[in-house]
């Protein structure tokens, strides 16, 4: 089960630049473990230390926010986008 | 700087409209973005080729709830934001900054402000409430640098 994530600015040094990657899962939950796993820099950016979606971002499927879904175990179906834009967020 | 700096031009209108919703947020403070074209060809120096610096030119005012409901700190709606980045891409051009008020003090970035300023490509303007007066003032902050951004009022 193939999905296209979208990345941010910020996250694309983590894999080589690109814009968009692709990857495997059928929940989010699965997409970013393969995500993380081949490409270690994402490591924490993702999922935070509680094991939910990390506070300064949004994960969107489909452009919904996965917040209101069914969070890290949102079910995706091939050809699904998952999209990671930073929380806007300050002081 | 290290980082070259555009200079954004907003339109009056919009000018009133990012002001007006500030005052209408008190006591918490107020947020929303900003939509304009992308320079073609200039990848900010990443190297990856995709354009992502804004012109300047704001083309379009998005008005968001402020999710933290706060007077100290702001959040975009996650679904405004997405909803506003989507119809910008529509309009050919791009999210390319935020604004938010500071209720009681200057239109500079906060420690928190740089902290979690994630879009290296983005102005970044502050809208001070603390006098009489409104003040907006225009940053970009990348790395934890802070660059001012001239602002040039049109129409």
């Amino acid at each position: 089960m193939a999905v296209e994530v979208m990345l941010p600015t910020v996250l694309r040094p983590h894999v080589g630049g690109a814009a968009s990657v692709e990857a495997d899962g059928t929940t989010v939950r699965e997409v970013f473990d393969n995500l993380v796993a081949a490409h270690p820099g994402l490591d924490g950016q993702l999922v935070g230390e509680d094991g939910g979606v990390h506070k300064f971002v949004n994960v969107y499927r489909d452009d919904e926010d996965i917040r209101y879904l069914e969070a890290l175990d949102t079910k995706l179906s091939d050809g699904d986008v998952v999209s990671i834009l930073p929380a806007v967020a300050g002081g | 700087m290290g980082f070259a700096t555009p200079t954004m031009r907003l339109a009056r209108a919009h000018y009133e409209l990012v002001v007006a919703h500030c005052l209408d947020g008190l006591p918490d403070e107020a947020c929303g973005l900003f939509a304009g074209p992308l320079a073609q060809n200039d990848d900010g120096g990443r190297g990856d080729g995709l354009s992502t610096e804004p012109t300047g030119e704001i083309t379009a005012v998005y008005l968001t709830t402020n999710a933290d409901a706060s007077a100290r700190t702001y959040t975009v709606d996650s679904r405004e934001l997405i909803k506003a980045m989507r119809d910008a891409e529509k309009a050919g051009g791009a999210l390319v900054g935020v604004f938010h008020s500071h209720t009681h003090t200057d239109a500079y970035p906060s420690s928190t402000d740089v902290r979690q300023a994630t879009y290296p490509e983005w102005i970044y303007a502050l809208v001070s409430l603390k006098h009489p007066e409104p003040v907006l003032r225009a940053y970009r902050i990348r790395d934890g640098e802070i660059a001012e951004v001239a602002v040039e009022i049109t129409g």
